[in-house]
This record gives structure tokens, sequence and C-alpha cells, in this order.
């Protein structure tokens, strides 16, 4: 299982990279694997206002169909139209293929994330 | 015809035709002269144009690249894929059975009536309860009124914080699905070590905010609920309900009943413990049965017996309303009511003793060779967890493909979800011992080939019309329908 | 030993032996005693087949079947011809022997006459997809309302009082546990109320559900529906007859979202109501919400074409407690006879079956209004049925009928008390001139 240094990690297994007041959101390397081949990814609205834990998007497998939570609070300025054709992208590069885009409320959520190595270890328990 | 593999599409010319009708004898008018030309279509359907022969043929070809109960031996877990006899389909057919307006005067339906009327009885004498509607369409649906029978008793008790079901990881995925569409909050408990209910874990859940209780028994691992009684004695104090799927009740015909055992609402598969056929995916039937109090909730109409007439009641108060058009599946009743009386009480008892010595016979002589985790006695099905001594990684999918090369509709598989790599084996009472012998003996030469030729299993099926089929590429290249113009 | 259970005693004993167990009764002690039923149950049988096909013989002729009464009865359930072919396939034990299609390379059969059943009822409806078939009408009709909660987020459907009463009970019955308000919105002149809709649909409403042709058998005026539906961002839900589709502008043409019907007249004999088979058909947009089974075109690892489930993964066996349908089975059976009922018919069959039943039934409405004593309750466009009202009750005109073997209408002041003496006639296709003409003069005398 891949993991990045720079990047913060909530235990749905979404990965957030901060960019000043924005961030990046996708699924880690650990949930795509576990999902297996994805087929289709449900988007959210440009324009949603979300809360921390609220349903962003769905992500679906040959096996499941996936909710995946947001993990801060914010505004969804831009969806990753390119996974609407290549869901796969996500299986192929997990890390280079975001989901959304947010304008986050505050930083606050962010301290309820884990870094690289405390996730890791969350996973191991998971396994 | 060998390899037939044409869509009816691509057999359509222009100027065929498969129906006849009369001339129109009314006159000639324009239809434009009796319908406004703006509600009317100015193309025709697509639809295709064939001749009879072509109609004939084609589906008769494609028949033959199913595989069903005639065919050969379907010991699908939890489905019950027993012998669907022939008369039952011929009582079906009759005219005055099959050829009748659901709306006819009730003077003009007695017999429908009656019929009903009687399969209530039957249906509830055999599981204990009072009373049995016939109207739900399948299992899940019938999960469905079940559930709405269990909030329509809170709310009429003036106790409407009840939103919450029960119900335990082993269960059939349609329950907690129901539960869900019928607006209950789900509260799953794990199962303990043999796949029964934790009573600690129950207790552990139990608040007056739990409507109630779903469960099968025998349980999801065809394994008997021993501690029922205490476990309805629970909910029952918690102010609950409890709720019994029935799709496992080809066990225990004749020798315990759900109503018996403390359960106040129940569903049974017609299509299941009562042989009608499954047709390839429906129609089912799921008759819901409930405990006297609950009778006033029953959907609408109920069949009742008024001065030797049989008539709809559709004056019910407290009825949770209608769940589906009419009275349910009706031909599919009669299939079951002819069912149940050629066997006869004894004879249903009968066919659930001699579906669980079936299923006992093939899980003593496969324990040497799959790994059987839980080693009882068990009822009308049992559940093995992958091969025995597996070094080459053959999954349950191989093995279950595998099947397929040697002319056996695979067991169940991955289900339930509680044991891992299930294989779930239901052979029914149907079947003789010579060909529990013949699915032995290939579950074990295929326990054999794993050892010594995993590939075979791994690339299996190789003797069927097509073969291992790419699911990812059917759902990200979605093609759902024929499309003239992309051919 | 029963016919049905092969194992002979001896059998048994052998069987017994290599388990390990004395008798049956000793693969029942993890029983509890005192679950144990103490009686046999008491049900007749077992019968042989000849006692039993006798029993249920004289047990169906206490019914009167449409080849003993002359049917002008709708409502809901249509008297249309079924082509021989039909059953002749259909019965094929092949089809309806077998399970759900979960292992394809074995189900190709019934694979492939879903994905046909699904390319034609695409074409019937002109909507982008479908699926493998629902219960019935009323409940694919609950299902499409369910979507557009689903897909609108918000929490009221609104349904015209025209649509089939069975259909707005189902829906009542469903929403009722799920907190969804169903409003009705009235009718005028036998159509729905066009102001009344208008001042209904606000921002609360997640989907207008219309009958076209409507329970009275008239064509409503969808293009203002259409409008004022889209204009609030709501779904429009369509109940359509399937054999109306022959000649009637389709769904699509309307702009409607999501098709639903029964698919019943399709073929599928009238059984006392069921089984029958519910179609749900929508857009590309909302394909995704559509609950059931759908069958998608695949290659096996040859490369040759093959069938198989897909868009499986939300059904309720695997996002179980958050599945927002629970159905599970489809009509497989009756999906099958609707699409060689389909295809049997084909392009012409299905216009001509609706032109003549469209033809006949206004035929009937001239013959049944000529002296006055019936006349039209709505004077709108109809296809094959029609109400009418009078003097008489109509309990007392299908007694009078039925007197003459003829099956008469549905009474319509049951379901719209304010339609007292309403009385809604379906003429299909195999009813003649002859059949016609006997209904009026015996109705004139009653």
């Amino acid at each position: 299982m891949e993991t990045k240094k720079d990047l913060l990690y909530s235990n749905d297994h979404e990965w957030v990279r901060v960019e000043g007041e924005k961030a990046y959101i996708g699924i880690t390397d650990f949930a795509q694997h576990s999902l297996g081949e994805i087929v289709y990814v449900e988007l959210p609205e440009v324009g949603d206002d979300l809360n921390a834990g609220d349903v962003f998007g769905v992500i679906e497998s040959v096996k499941a169909a996936s909710d995946s939570y947001l993990p801060v609070s914010g505004k969804v300025l831009e969806v990753n139209e390119a996974l609407s054709d290549s869901p796969q992208l996500i299986n192929e590069d997990p890390y280079g293929s975001w989901i959304v885009l947010v304008e986050l409320s505050g930083k606050s959520d962010l301290d309820d994330l884990m870094n690289a190595q405390e996730y890791e270890e969350f996973c191991s328990k998971e396994d | 015809m060998k390899d037939y593999n044409s869509l009816i599409f691509e057999l359509s010319k222009e100027g065929r035709k498969a129906y006849s009708l009369p001339p129109c004898d009314v006159g000639e008018t324009r239809l434009d002269s009796l319908i406004p030309s703006s509600f009317l279509r100015d193309d025709e359907v697509d639809l295709p144009e064939v001749s009879e022969v072509d109609v004939v043929r084609h589906f008769t070809n494609l028949s033959t690249k199913n595989y069903g109960v005639d065919t050969g031996f379907y010991p699908l877990g939890s489905c019950t894929m027993k012998y669907n006899p022939k008369i039952n389909e011929d009582m079906a057919a009759l005219s005055r059975f099959s050829d009748i307006h659901p709306l006819q005067p009730e003077e003009t339906v007695q017999g429908a009536l009656e019929l009903m009327f009687n399969l209530d009885s039957m249906l509830s004498e055999i599981t204990g309860m009072e009373r049995v509607t016939l109207q739900p369409a399948a299992g899940a649906h019938g999960e469905l009124t079940g559930l709405m029978i269990i909030k329509a008793y809170h709310e009429n008790r003036g106790d409407k914080k009840r939103n919450k079901i029960i119900v335990p990881d082993s269960a059939h995925g349609t329950n907690p699905a129901s539960a869900a569409v019928a607006g209950f909050e789900i509260i799953e408990i794990e199962s303990d070590k043999n796949g029964a209910v934790d009573l600690e874990k129950l207790k552990a859940v139990l608040s007056d905010e739990i409507a109630g209780l779903m469960l099968t028994n025998p349980s999801t691992l065809g394994l008997f609920e021993q501690n029922i009684k205490q476990i309805a004695d629970l909910v029952h104090e918690a102010g609950g309900l409890l709720y019994y799927d029935g799709a496992n009740a080809n066990a225990i015909m004749g020798i315990a009943r759900p109503g018996d055992m403390g359960f106040d609402v129940i569903h049974l598969n017609l299509h299941k413990t009562f042989s009608t056929p499954h047709g390839g995916g429906g129609p089912g039937s799921g008759p819901v049965g409930v405990r006297k109090d609950l009778v006033q909730f029953l959907p609408i109409p109920t069949v009742e017996k008024k001065d030797a007439k049989y008539v709809l009641d559709y004056d019910r108060p407290h009825s949770i309303g209608k769940v589906k058009s009419f009275y349910g599946h009706f031909g599919v009743a009669v299939k079951a009511y002819a069912y149940i009386l050629s066997m006869g009480g004894d004879g249903l008892k009968n066919a659930s003793q001699e579906a669980v010595l079936n299923a006992n016979y093939i899980m003593n002589k496969l324990k040497k060779y799959y790994y059987l985790p839980m080693d009882q006695v068990c009822k009308h099905e049992f559940v093995l967890s992958g091969l025995l001594d597996n070094e080459n990684h053959v999954s349950t999918l191989d093995v279950a493909k595998r099947l397929l090369d040697y002319g056996y509709h695979p067991p169940t598989i991955y289900f339930p979800l509680i044991v891992s790599d299930a294989i779930m084996i239901e052979p029914t009472e149907t079947e003789s011992v010579e060909t529990l012998d013949s699915f032995i003996d290939v579950m074990i030469k295929i326990s054999e080939e794993a050892k010594e030729n995993p590939e075979i299993l791994k690339t299996a099926p190789h003797d069927t019309n097509v073969r291992r089929i790419d699911e990812v590429k059917a759902a990200r290249n979605l093609i759902l329908k024929w499309d003239k113009n992309k051919q | 030993m029963h016919r049905y259970i092969p194992n002979t005693e001896a059998d048994e004993k052998q069987m017994l032996n290599s388990i390990g167990a004395k008798s049956i009764e000793d693969l029942f002690v993890d029983i509890p005693k005192n679950l144990r039923l103490e009686k046999n149950l008491n049900i007749h049988g077992p019968l042989s087949e000849l006692e039993l096909s006798n029993h249920m013989k004289n047990l169906s002729n206490s019914n009167k079947s449409v080849d003993d009464l002359v049917c002008f009865l709708g409502a809901g359930a249509y008297d249309h011809y079924i082509p021989s072919i039909v059953k002749h396939l259909a019965m094929r034990s092949e089809f309806y022997t077998a399970y759900t299609p979960y292992q394809p390379e074995i189900s190709q059969g019934t694979l492939q006459v879903i994905f046909e059943y699904q390319t034609m009822i695409c074409s019937l409806t002109g909507m982008d997809v479908t699926n493998a078939s629902m219960y019935d009408g009323a409940t694919a009709c609950v299902e499409a309302a369910i979507m557009a909660v689903e897909s609108a987020r918000r929490d009221s459907v609104v349904v015209s009082s025209t649509v089939h009463p069975d259909v707005r009970k189902v829906l009542k019955s469903y929403m009722r546990f799920r907190d969804v308000e169903v409003i009705e919105v009235d009718m005028t002149d036998g159509v729905t109320d066009i102001e009344k809709l208008k001042s209904l649909v606000g921002s609360n409403i997640a989907g207008v559900i219309i009958q076209n042709p409507n329970f009275f058998g008239i064509i409503e005026d969808m293009t203002e529906i259409e409008k004022i539906t889209h204009a609030n961002k709501s779904v429009l839900i369509n109940y359509v007859d399937p054999i109306s589709l022959g000649i009637l502008k389709s769904p699509a043409d309307y702009g409607v979202d999501i098709v639903v019907g029964e698919g019943q007249s399709l073929g599928n004999s009238m059984s006392f109501g069921g089984p029958y088979l519910g179609f749900l058909a929508t857009n590309s947009k909302l394909m995704r919400k559509m609950p059931g089974r759908i069958v998608g075109q695949s290659d096996d690892v040859d490369g040759k074409r093959a069938f198989v489930l897909t868009l499986q993964a939300r059904e309720q066996h695997i996002r179980r407690y958050k599945a927002t349908s629970n159905i599970c089975s489809n009509q497989g059976l009756n999906a099958l006879i609707a699409a060689i009922y389909m295809t049997t018919m084909g392009k012409k069959g299905i216009k001509e079956v609706a032109e003549q039943s469209a033809k006949k039934a206004h035929y009937a409405m001239n013959q049944l209004t000529k002296t006055g004593k019936f006349k039209l309750l709505f004077d709108k466009p109809f296809f094959k049925e029609f109400a009418l009202t009078s003097s008489v009750e109509s309990t007392r005109i299908n007694k009078g009928l039925l007197h003459h073997n003829i099956l008469g209408g549905y009474g319509l002041d049951k379901d719209y008390p304010e339609l007292k003496n309403g009385l809604l006639l379906c003429v299909t296709e195999k009813r003649t001139k002859e059949q016609i003409d006997k209904l009026a003069q015996v109705m004139e005398v009653i």
C-alpha cells in the first residue's frame, strides 16, 4: 500500500491535499485496492455546500458501491470530470486522481485527520 | 442449432410478420378523425419484423442456452430449487383460472376466492399463524409488507419512537434493504461463532426504540436457532415484534412452526418451499402471515367467507393499505395450492425430513475435502468455507465455475457473508441418492484438480456456451439495448 | 413414497448409515422438544394427479372466464389477444425452471431475452434505458416516485387523481412509511386540472405522476404538464398503457423523465390479477437511480458476445442497509412473455392492435350514446376506454349484462363518489361488431 507524505488522511480512506484555502480530495490507494476495478464515479454538483461527514460521491466497482464522505467542510469548486469517462484513473493513480476541489470553510477539520504514518498504522489494523 | 448467436433484431426484415388479426369490422375510419393527430405518433415503433417460424426458432434456441431444474441438479443454497411439478402448470393454465379478470363480479369468481381463502388457511396451519395475505409479489416484498405491519402495530398503540429494526449480520441482504425501505434504521448484530444470535449482544441493543427483530430459522448457515424461545421472550419483553424470514422454511414443515416459536409476523416464499417455478427471476410470491391481533393491519382486500359466499373485504380501517395491484400473484397461488394438496400434511413433513437427510448426507461426504466450519447436524442446507489444504489458492468462484463444466448448477457462493469463501449447498428433497452421489463425486474430483491442475479451475468453465464474461467491461462500457445505428 | 420424493426406504437406511445416524429423528435433535409440533398438519391430501386435476377443475368451474363471458371490462387488466406461440415458447422449461441468471455462462437464454426485452421497451417508450421489469405497474410507479425523491432531494410527490386508484393506493402505503407526502391534484372534466397542478407544483415537489391515457381512457395534455413540471425542476413520471404506444406519441416525445406501466397487455393472461410485470424506463441522466436488475452486453474471455447482469453494485444484496429499493426478483417469466409478444406482433402488429382497439372503442361509444340514454361522461379524446353515465346505477347495468353473458364495465363511483352511475368500458381488438352491437342492444333496455 502506497501513501504520500504531503497528504492528510481520513479514517474513511480519503486523502486531502491542502493548498492555501482550498483542498483537493480523493480516495487512497488502500481504498481503491479494496474496491477493486472501479467502473463509475458519481460526482457532486459544483457549488454544493457540504459539511465534514457528508457524502460527496459514490464510487462503484463491480462488487461494491461505496459512499465517499467529505473529510472537511467546504464548498465544491470543481469536480474532476475526467473520472466520468475514465473511472479507472483512480485505480491507476489514486493520488493523482482527485475527485473534488473544495474551498475550505475553516481549517479546524484538518486537525482530525491523520498524517501518512498514522494512516499506515490505521490501515494495518483494518486489514 | 449449434452456436446460435443471433439477436432477434438481426433477423428482422421489412415486410415479414408473425401475427394475424381479423380485419377490422367496424368500418373504415381514419384514426385521426377519432384522435387528434397531435396526440398520434408520426413513426412506427421499431419492433422486429420476423415470421412466425423465426420467432419460434429464436426463442427455442435461446432456451437451450439456459439451465433449469428440469436440466439437472441445482443445489443453490437458500433458493430451494426443488422440482416444479408439471401438473401445477396445467392447473394454473386452466382457462377458468388464467382467463379471469380481477375486477369481475364476485359471483363469477367464487372458485378463485375459495382457492385464496383455503390457501390462506393452509399456510396459516403450516406456520402456526392466524391469517395470511397473498398480496406480496416476492420474498422481499413480503418482508416490506411485514415491516409495514410492524410499524402500523406500534403506531396504532401510540408508540411512535420505535424506528429501529435489528438484523443479524448473517441475514439475507434483502432484510436490511427492506427495513430501510420501510423507513427503519437498522441495527446489525454480530452472530456468535456458530452463526446463531448472540444473546448478550441482542440484550445490549434492545430498548424502547426497537420495533422488531428479523430472523430466519434455520439460520442462513442451515442451523436451527436453538435459543429462539429466549430470543422471542427478550424481544417481546422489550416491546418489539419478531419477524420470520421464510426463505428456509423447507426444513421445518410439519416439524416446528414459526408461530409456536414466538414469531409475530412471517413471510413464506411460494417459489421456494411450495414448488412454484422461479421463472428465471420471477414471478415469485411472498405471502405474509400474522398473529391474531395483527390481522387488522393486513393489506386490503382480504378474502372472507360470509353466508357460504366468498367476498373481498375492503372495509378494514387499520389496514396498511395496498402493497400491490389487485390480490397478488394469483397464478402462482394456484400452483402452490395444487402442490400442497398433492403432498398432503404428512407429505409436507416428509418433504422436510428428506430435504434434511439429503443435506446431511452431502455434508458428511464433503467435509473431508472442503472446510466445514460448523460440524454439527444441519437442516435443509449447509455452508462450506472453501477447499481444505488449498495450497494453490483456488477460489470458491473457481470451484463454482468448474462445476459448470461437469453439468451442475453451482451452489450459492460467498453467502452468508459471515463465512469466508462460503459454498452454500441445498439439495432439496426431490433429488435421489444417485444424483447426490454423482454430485459428491464431482466435488471431490474438483478438490483433486485443485491440487493437481489448478489452472483448469482458474480458467473454468471451458465447455459452456460462453465462458467467463468481462463484467468490468459490461459496467464501464454500458450497452443496455441493441442499437441499430451502431451495427 | 411420494412421486416427488425419490429416496426409497432402502436409500434412507443407507444414507443414515453413512451419516452415522440411527433414524431421521436423529437429524432433528437440535430442535427443542417444546417447539416440536405434536400433531399432524391439518391439511387434506395427498391427492393423486387425477384426483387433484378433478378437484382443481371443479373449483375453477365456479369461475366464469372471459371465454364464458364477452369482456368489456378493463381498468388496469386487459383482454387483448394472445397469439398461440407466446404460451408455447414461454413454457419451455429451460426458461421457467431456471433461477435468476447469477451464473451467466449457463443463463445466456434468460439474459439475452432480457436484453431484447429492454431494447423493445425502450423502442416502445422512446426512453434511453429500462430494467429487467418490476412486480407490476403500481409498484413500478412507486419506484419511479422514489427515484424522483432521491434525485430531486425533495420530499413530496404530486399524483393526478386521474391515475388508476390502485396505483395511488399502493403509492400511499409505501410513502406513508417513508415520510414522503403524496399530494393529489384534482381533475376537471376527466383530465388533470392544469391550473391546480400549476398551483401545487412548488419547490418541495420531487415528481409529478400522470397516467396517459388516464384511468378514464382519456389522453392527457402532456405538453402543458411537461412545461409546468420541468419549470419547477421536478421529475415527470408517466404511467402508460404499452399497447397505446402503438399509435400514440411516445412519452419521450413529451420529454417525460420516467415511464412506468403495467405490462400485462403484452401477452400475459389476466389470471385474476397476477402475475403481471411492471416496466420502468428512464433517460440516461437518471439511469443510475434506477432500481432492479439490468442486463448489459459484454464479451467472454474468447471475445464472444455475451450478456451479464450489470450495475449490480447498488443492488440491495450489496448496499444492504443503504438501499433505496429492496426489489430483488424481477418478473422474469412475464418479461419473457412480453418479449415474445412484442416480437410476434412486431412493428405492424402493435400498431394494428392499438388501432383496432381504438376504432372499436369509438364505434362502441357511438352505438351506446346514439339514443341519449347513455352519455359520454367526459367529452375528450380517448384511446380504448371511455366512461358513460346514465340514470341507471352501474351495478344494475352490469347485472343485466351478466345475465346475457357479457362482462360489463367498471363502476366508477367506488373510487369517485362524485361520478355516480359512471361506467368505464373497455374495447379491445378481440371484440367484434356483433358483440358490440349486442352490448348496445342489451344496455338500451336495462
